[in-house]
């Protein structure tokens, strides 16, 4: 039995000397193979008398078993080994960036819009929209300001030139989204001719408008958000309501200081100037001026086809810009306007 | 309007600090816009007698000085200014004194000890005057504190009035507004008809009896108008920011503060015959205050008397002319208090380039009742100050003319519907009353009379204002908002410009707001547009004329990015153009449609490692718009844009509608602008992209698809749109999509030749397709190419 220990120990020292799989596979087979040594003394055992065949027997098998299962080791080792030196090969330096297109960037005066927009709308306000090049009637004389008031100067208001080269009286850039309250009225009042009663009108309308001025503080062009409220029953309290909540929702404070302090505006009566104050950061303690609102003029509603008896309602006028700048700590007016990208891409 | 805390306080002195006081006036509707002190801070200086001046024993320029400080004793006092001279009475800062930038300790010049320093205004930062000493009067009180003597513990108070509060565009208003807000008492000065001492007077005609309605007159002879200003009216209308001029000219400006009246002194010994106030003759000329001679529009009212058949005197309620004004030599004067209408003035002075106080007060509405008072007022404090023999108070009234103030009523509910809070009719009552507003009460309601000072209570809703601001905006709660609930629509298929916004940067572009104003040399480059909508008053002539396209702004954008060294340069805008359009609206004659544009600049992906850098091109950019409309199909026709490369554009095609394009920028404006290589651009309607399909649903075959790739061999000028158009068209029903995917030309193929590779899915829902099905299916779609172009079968 020595030579059969002997030819064990052999096998499994063959076997973990070699590293490659096909080489495995040929030292296999000169043991356990059709003509290998084990084989062979298995074949053998039928030359032996019956009395030792069975003790022959069972430690031939014992002797196999340990070398095959030695082989099956080795197997999986070979393979363990070579997965290892693939995944060593495919390792990659994840510290190496990914590839990709840019990161663009909403403009940070669309995304005050855009949380102007989704807070008004979560109370039931509708966005709606109006021409930029607007008729002096829904600019002015609906808004009931005068013919000689002071904003229908060349000084504040952008005009246009005729084909004939003449300035044209009848046209003009609007200077504020109030237009936007006639039209909403006329086609509300429209649709809804037929019924006793009107529904409510709530609507906030972002767009561009222009004023003839330019320095550090004042642009062109900039923008502004109307709102407009006109119901049965919408009050001057209403109004203060609804414009402080979007103030602390929009500057996510709750200890934002809002204060109305009285104004004049030709559209609205009474009027106010709203103020905010914030408690924290740079602009602590300062009143700073952010929007101009009143209860909507009964002449307005004339204007609008609504009888101002049976509604009232106020409206409000809010410069997005100011309140980018205030939300983002943005200190020039003009970075708005000037597509400067190390500017934007601040904003992705 | 500035004018000084302490005058304010004469005449109504509530029991409130500055800050209080000031947050009381803004919280009315007074809005203090800036607060600060009338003089420097300074401490420690007092009123000084120089009693004698010596030399220095060794400095020509300076002296030596016995100064008497009075309790402080006498002084020895080291002085360089050239007016120092003895009995001469002055400021004097003592040891410990602090002045601004300076503080004052006992010190040696050139030698010698000086014990103090004497003071020009400049050094007490009052005035920039610093050519000497600060003279003061002989009688000031000797070692009263300066800032006592001077009453400089001042504070200036700015207001930011609204238009509509004229009446507080002088010190009664203001104190009027206060008395109403705190009840504190109201101490007006006592004005007492002057008695005439002769009976001379100039006669006076209103020609224009609407833009004058009123106008008071009065001769006063033998007037000093070298007599100096007393120093306390020359410190109140300084202190409201108006230049002391002369005695004569700061009485008719103190009495337009006090009272709001703006008054206007001719020399009486210019005029000839009547007053006239009419309206100007054609191509009448004035030749005003200010120098500047003008030519008086014809509804501007003038002043004029009788010399040569009728002469110009004076732009009425706007500015007096330079020959019939007053002057140090003028002995008799002709007073004018007049009501000039608002409306005739309105606007009358800024067409002229310039603005009055008095232009500014009449176009928002002078006290029409006030005229009168005003210049007895103005009379008394001439006699006063420059001595004068007065004569009759000259009047004329056109009272039909004269602004009317119909009864307003006000009803309790109206208050409480439009405020949102109840104020009981006694509240309201006393709230009115406190203003001076007649009122007749009737039960829950109120009758009211608005004062003549008062041009902004014409309807119900001007009183409730008053109500609010009395009561106060702070006292009117801000609950939540309540009504009545209904869901907003949402519309599926219709998405928001913000979902546009999101897509395009994820696509890696920046969204920019360029001014739709532009130069003239972008529309008929890049639009081809030599007649664009121009401003009549642009603010500069690179933006004269409005938009018709967003492409010019765009490549304004990658200009200036370049030169700040960033090439590569991705934006977007989503904006209006404005386009002349007999047809358009909702203002006929314009169209105004939105629309969104991107630029594309340098290389395809951001510079980055494992990816070889190419440039940007125009099929980039194309995939970009079919992004930004999936999942509609798009067509891209070739198109001849003024903007684009002839070869490399195309109109962007939905449902056969035009509705924008795509292309890269013609070389020409390369090179013109300076870009480098031209970049690529995109222009399409935003309402285009608005629009969206609501998804629907296909049954998905369980039966397995096959695939066949075949190559066609056409001309090198065969667009690929057309071929695919005709196989789609005529492929059999088991065909579910074609899909060009190679384009190759090159060896293996004749000279002209490309190779097209196209992948055919097949499929059937209800069955496996048969191989004769499929190959016949193939071959068709091979027939069908060639006879239509030509095309052949690769091998």
């Amino acid at each position: 039995m020595d030579n059969l220990d002997q030819l064990v120990a052999t096998a499994l020292a063959e076997f973990a000397a070699v590293s490659e799989p096909a080489r495995l596979e040929d030292v296999k087979a000169r043991y356990l193979g059709k003509d290998g040594t084990l084989t062979a003394l298995l074949k053998g055992l039928g030359k032996l008398a019956p009395e030792e065949r069975k003790t022959a027997g069972a430690a031939i098998n014992v002797a196999k078993g340990t070398v095959e299962s030695a082989l099956a080791a080795r197997r999986d080792a070979l393979r363990q080994a070579a997965l290892e030196a693939q995944l060593a090969a495919e390792a990659l330096d994840v510290t190496l960036p990914g590839r990709a297109q840019s990161q663009g960037s909403i403009h940070p005066v669309m995304r005050t819009l855009d949380r102007i927009e989704q807070l008004f709308r979560s109370i039931g306000f509708e966005v709606a929209d109006g021409p930029e090049i607007e008729a002096d009637w829904h600019n002015f004389t609906a808004l009931n300001t005068p013919e000689n008031h002071p904003a229908r100067s060349m000084h504040d208001t952008f005009y246009l030139l005729g084909p004939d080269g003449r300035v044209r009286a009848d046209v003009l850039l609007r200077t504020h989204t109030s237009p936007v309250q006639i039209r909403t009225l006329l086609a509300h009042v429209e649709r809804h001719k037929h019924l006793e009663h009107m529904p409510e009108i709530r609507v906030i309308c972002p767009g561009r408008v222009y004023r003839v001025d330019s320095d550090a503080t004042h642009s062109p062009m900039f923008h502004q958000v109307e709102g407009l409220w006109v119901g049965e029953d919408i009050s001057f309290a209403d109004l203060k309501g609804v414009v402080a909540d979007f103030l602390r929702r929009f500057f996510e404070s709750d200890d934002l200081k809002v204060r109305f302090r009285p104004s004049f505006f030709p559209f609205t009566e009474p009027s106010a100037e709203i103020d905010v104050a914030f408690m924290h950061g740079p602009m602590e303690g300062r009143w700073l001026e952010i929007a101009g609102c009143g209860m909507v003029h009964p002449n307005v509603l004339r204007c609008g086809g609504v009888d101002p008896e049976k509604y009232t309602g106020f409206a409000f006028g809010m410069g997005p810009d100011r309140l980018t700048m205030l939300r983002y700590s943005i200190s020039d007016l003009r970075l708005f306007f000037d597509g400067d990208l190390r500017f934007l891409s601040q904003f992705n | 309007m500035q004018l000084p805390e302490s005058w304010l306080r004469a005449l109504v002195n509530p029991p409130l600090s500055t800050a209080e006081l000031c947050h009381l006036l803004t919280m009315a509707g007074l809005e203090v816009e800036e607060t600060r002190p009338a003089s420097a801070d300074f401490f420690n200086v007092v009123v000084a007698r120089v009693l004698s001046v010596d030399t220095h024993p060794d400095a020509d320029k300076l002296k030596l000085c016995q100064v008497d400080t009075g309790e402080h004793g006498v002084l020895r006092i080291v002085c360089g200014a050239p007016n120092v001279a003895a009995d001469m009475v002055v400021p004097c800062a003592l040891v410990g004194a602090r002045l601004p930038g300076i503080e004052i300790k006992k010190a040696k010049v050139r030698g010698v000890e000086s014990f103090g320093m004497l003071c020009s205004a400049r050094e007490l930062g009052l005035s920039d005057d610093h050519g000497g000493l600060l003279p003061l009067p002989a009688d000031a009180p000797i070692g009263q504190n300066v800032r006592d003597y001077l009453q400089l513990d001042d504070t200036l108070i700015t207001l930011k009035l609204t238009p509509n509060r004229a009446d507080c565009l002088s010190l009664t208003g203001i104190a009027r507004e206060v008395a109403a807000l705190t009840g504190a008492a109201l101490t007006l000065p006592t004005v007492e008809p002057v008695a005439p001492v002769h009976d001379q007077t100039r006669g006076v005609v209103l020609d224009a009896p609407d833009a004058c309605p009123r106008y008071c007159g009065r001769i006063v002879r033998g007037v000093n108008a070298r007599a100096a200003t007393p120093d306390w009216m020359k410190r109140r209308i300084e202190r409201c920011g108006i230049r002391s001029i002369s005695a004569l000219v700061d009485v008719t400006n103190y009495v337009m503060l006090e009272l709001g009246q703006p008054l206007h002194a001719f020399d009486d010994a210019e005029l000839s015959g009547a007053i006239h106030v009419r309206y100007p003759r054609a191509g009448e000329q004035l030749l005003l205050l200010n120098e500047q001679t003008v030519t008086p529009a014809g509804n501007t009212a003038l002043i004029a008397d009788e010399q040569n058949g009728g002469r110009a005197l004076a732009l009425a309620g706007i500015m007096g002319g330079e020959h019939s004004g007053i002057d140090e030599a003028t002995t008799d004067l002709f007073l004018e208090s007049a009501f000039f209408a608002p409306d005739a003035i309105a606007g009358k002075a800024r067409a002229l380039g310039f603005s009055s106080d008095a232009s500014h007060r009449y176009e928002r509405g002078v006290d029409f009742d006030l005229q009168r008072t005003a210049i007895e007022r103005a009379t008394q404090l001439i006699l006063d100050i420059c001595g004068g023999r007065p004569g009759p108070v000259v009047e004329a009234v056109a009272a039909e003319h004269l602004p009317k103030r119909a009864p307003v009523r006000l009803r309790s509910a109206r208050a409480a519907k439009v405020l949102g809070i109840v104020l009981a009719p006694a509240q309201i009552e006393a709230l009115l009353k406190g203003l001076g507003l007649a009122c007749a009460r009737d039960g829950d309601d109120f009758t009211v009379t608005p004062p003549s000072h008062r041009f902004d209570i014409a309807i119900e809703e001007d009183l409730i204002e008053e109500l609010a601001r009395l009561h106060g905006y702070d006292n009117i709660p801000a609950p939540a908002p309540r009504a009545r609930m209904a869901m907003l629509p949402q519309t599926e298929t219709r998405r928001s410009p913000r979902d546009v916004r999101g897509l395009l940067a994820d696509l890696g572009y920046h969204e920019v707001v360029n001014f739709s104003f532009v130069e003239a040399g972008w529309e008929s480059d890049f639009c081809d547009n030599a007649m664009p909508i121009a401003l009549a008053n642009p603010i500069a002539s690179q933006m004269g004329v409005m938009r018709s396209s967003l492409i010019g702004g765009l490549v304004g954008n990658f200009v200036a990015n370049r030169s700040r060294q960033t090439e590569r340069v991705r934006v977007f805008e989503i904006g209006r153009c404005f386009l002349d359009d007999a047809a358009g609206g909702p203002v006929p004659g314009f169209s105004q449609p939105l629309r969104v544009a991107g630029l594309c600049s340098d290389t395809a992906l951001p510079e980055q490692w494992g990816v070889a850098a190419r440039a940007v091109d125009f099929f980039d950019v194309k995939a970009d718009v079919e992004a930004l409309l999936a999942p509609a199909a798009l067509r891209f026709d070739k198109v001849q844009h003024p903007a684009l490369h002839p070869g490399r554009a195309a109109t962007v095609m939905l449902d056969g509608r035009a509705i924008g394009v795509v292309g890269e920028l013609h070389p020409r404006w390369a090179q013109k602008y300076e870009l480098g290589a031209a970049p690529v651009v995109f222009e399409v309607e935003l309402e285009a992209l608005l629009a969206r399909s609501l998804p629907a649903y296909r049954e998905i075959s369980r039966f397995p698809a096959v695939t066949r790739d075949i190559a066609l061999v056409v001309g090198q000028e065969q667009p690929v749109q057309p071929l695919l158009d005709v196989m789609l068209c005529k492929a059999a029903a088991i065909v579910r999509g074609i899909e060009l995917f190679d384009v190759y030309h090159g060896k293996g193929l004749a000279e002209g030749k490309k190779s097209l590779a196209f992948r055919i899915v097949m499929q059937e829902n209800q069955r496996t397709l048969s191989d004769g099905e499929v190959e016949a299916a193939v071959t068709e779609l091979v027939a069908t190419a060639q006879s239509a172009f030509g095309a052949e079968l690769r091998k």
